[in-house]
């Protein structure tokens, strides 16, 4: 059974625009998938549809076989505890060192008052060292955010969605604000999450290069539906343009091909 | 030819602007009778006045135990009706914030609330309060309690609104309760701009909270108007100082606890 289950999914901010209309995909366990697609496609709002950070307007998002846009409150707060998630802007609380933002993401498995007095087991706080360890920052674990570097800022954000131990990573374009160095970094940290965790990552990203170069699958989103879902090798130009809208010319393509 | 066609258009602008203060200033001048030129010439003479009688002398320098006493309660006051006031704020703020809001209705109470609080002046406020409760210290601790919830509901509202977004959604994404969400998040993020905000608050409800007390009766403003009515201008003039000292010590306390926390 897929770990995923996306059908006829709809979505709409208001009465005129539809962000999202009739998208389903059904994503595997362990399956690395990148979603591609022009600013304003609805990447953002597709991801945020799995894990319920927007309201599903139309048909369903199945999560490890339970129906996401029905459950209550509670059944959402730990189905959430299964998903990691890591933004474009980390989105941390800068102000606070790296552990504490780290030891954050065991919230949605603590009470409100043990989360609030801040008690973490000591299994808890070895496993947040040994990620910052993994993941190359264990020498800033108590500096305050705001003095890292964007890349290992983004580190820190996959620490935070790695220790909830979750069953899929959502990656909502995590490399746009780095440089070509952090970014290869960053991809390889999330590569390495499916490889050899076998976490399933799904990666909005907007660079069809690195699309290919990393994940499994591909999967192509224009104006709020999916015009392009296969292998990625099987991404050509003529799918490309489809879901950027472009036209590359043709003579180009053929000098391509002599060449 | 564009450059200059602009800077034509800025030119006529101001000279429009500034037609239009001038037309502004006659007329309000003129529907109320106020002669400028008179009150220009006329300070002189008040200076003059205020130099021969507003002065410190020996014998209001006896006064100065009492006196401090009266400024030590009011600074107090002030400081309780802010820290009671910041405790009220910081709900009605998160119930306000569009980040940690949980619903349009609460929102719009707290907004409600903050607004009616901050729109009526605090003097009128003490007015107000004086009917049910009397001159006493209470009527004036109220008073400058609900200003304070009115400025600082509002001011906390933006502080969340801006400084915690984006780690908001991150921990609603990991399956934070809400409150651990608030404390774990929106309140370290915001801690130091609502310091300054308390601070910014204290400072101005001292300053309030000598007009308060002249229609209250109590703390410092009791004193001034005492003195003021008894025709004792030189107690008035050591009293005066003793605000505006406690005042400028307080600014100068409160912007280094800010360059500290910042």
């Amino acid at each position: 059974m897929s770990l995923v289950r996306v059908e006829n999914l709809g979505k709409s901010y208001n009465a005129q625009t539809k962000v999202l209309k009739d998208v389903s995909f059904n994503v595997e366990a362990g399956e690395f998938v990148s979603i591609i697609g022009p600013s304003g496609a609805g990447k953002s709002t597709l991801l945020r549809c799995i894990n319920r950070m927007v309201e599903i307007d139309e048909g369903n998002v199945v999560f490890d076989g339970q129906d996401v846009g029905s459950l209550n409150k509670k059944e959402l707060r730990k189905m959430r505890t299964n998903i990691g998630m890591i933004f474009q802007h980390y989105n941390l609380v800068p102000r606070l060192s790296v552990i504490e933002n780290v030891l954050h993401g065991r919230f949605g498995y603590k009470t409100t008052l043990e989360g609030i007095l801040g008690k973490f087991t000591e299994d808890e706080k070895e496993q947040a060292f040994y990620l910052l360890k993994k993941l190359g920052i264990e020498d800033h674990a108590y500096k305050r955010c705001d003095q890292l570097s964007g890349g290992q800022q983004q580190r820190v954000g996959i620490a935070r969605a790695l220790i909830q131990d979750p069953k899929i990573v959502l990656c909502d374009e995590p490399i746009a604000s780095l440089d070509p160095n952090a970014s290869k970094v960053i991809m390889d940290y999330l590569k390495s999450i499916t490889m050899e965790l076998n976490i399933t990552c799904i990666v909005n990203l907007h660079q069809v290069e690195i699309a290919r170069d990393y994940s499994d699958r591909i999967i192509g989103l224009s104006k709020g539906g999916i015009v392009f879902d296969g292998s990625s090798y099987k991404l050509t130009t003529d799918s490309t343009d489809l879901i950027y809208g472009t036209t590359t010319p043709k003579v180009q393509k053929r000098q391509l091909v002599t060449v | 030819m564009n450059e200059k066609v602009m800077r034509n258009q800025r030119k006529w602008q101001t000279i429009l602007f500034a037609g239009i203060i001038i037309a502004l200033t006659y007329l309000s001048s003129d529907i109320t009778d106020f002669n400028i030129v008179h009150g220009i010439a006329t300070l002189p003479d008040a200076a003059i006045w205020i130099f021969s009688n507003l002065f410190v002398t020996q014998e209001s320098l006896e006064r100065l135990p009492k006196i401090l006493g009266k400024l030590a309660e009011t600074i107090l006051m002030s400081i309780a009706a802010t820290t009671t006031g910041t405790v009220v704020a910081l709900f009605l703020g998160l119930m306000g914030s569009k980040t940690t809001g949980t619903s349009n209705a609460l929102a719009m109470f707290a907004r409600f609330i903050a607004s009616v609080a901050r729109n009526i002046p605090v003097v009128a406020w003490a007015l107000i309060l004086l009917l049910s409760f009397g001159q006493n210290s209470v009527t004036g601790y109220l008073a400058l309690f609900v200003g304070s919830v009115g400025f600082l509901t509002r001011a906390f509202i933006e502080s969340i609104d801006e400084a915690s977004q984006s780690a908001v959604e991150a921990l609603r994404a990991t399956g934070a309760t809400y409150f651990q969400i608030v404390y774990k998040a929106v309140i370290p993020q915001c801690l130091p701009q609502m310091i300054s905000w308390i601070l910014f608050m204290i400072e101005t409800n001292i300053r309030s909270a000598t007009l308060v007390g002249i229609l209250t009766g109590t703390g410092i403003g009791y004193s001034f108007d005492l003195y003021y009515k008894t025709l004792n201008y030189n107690a008035v003039a050591l009293v005066t100082l003793c605000i505006v000292l406690s005042v400028i010590v307080i600014e100068l306390m409160s912007n280094h606890i800010r360059k500290v926390i910042l």
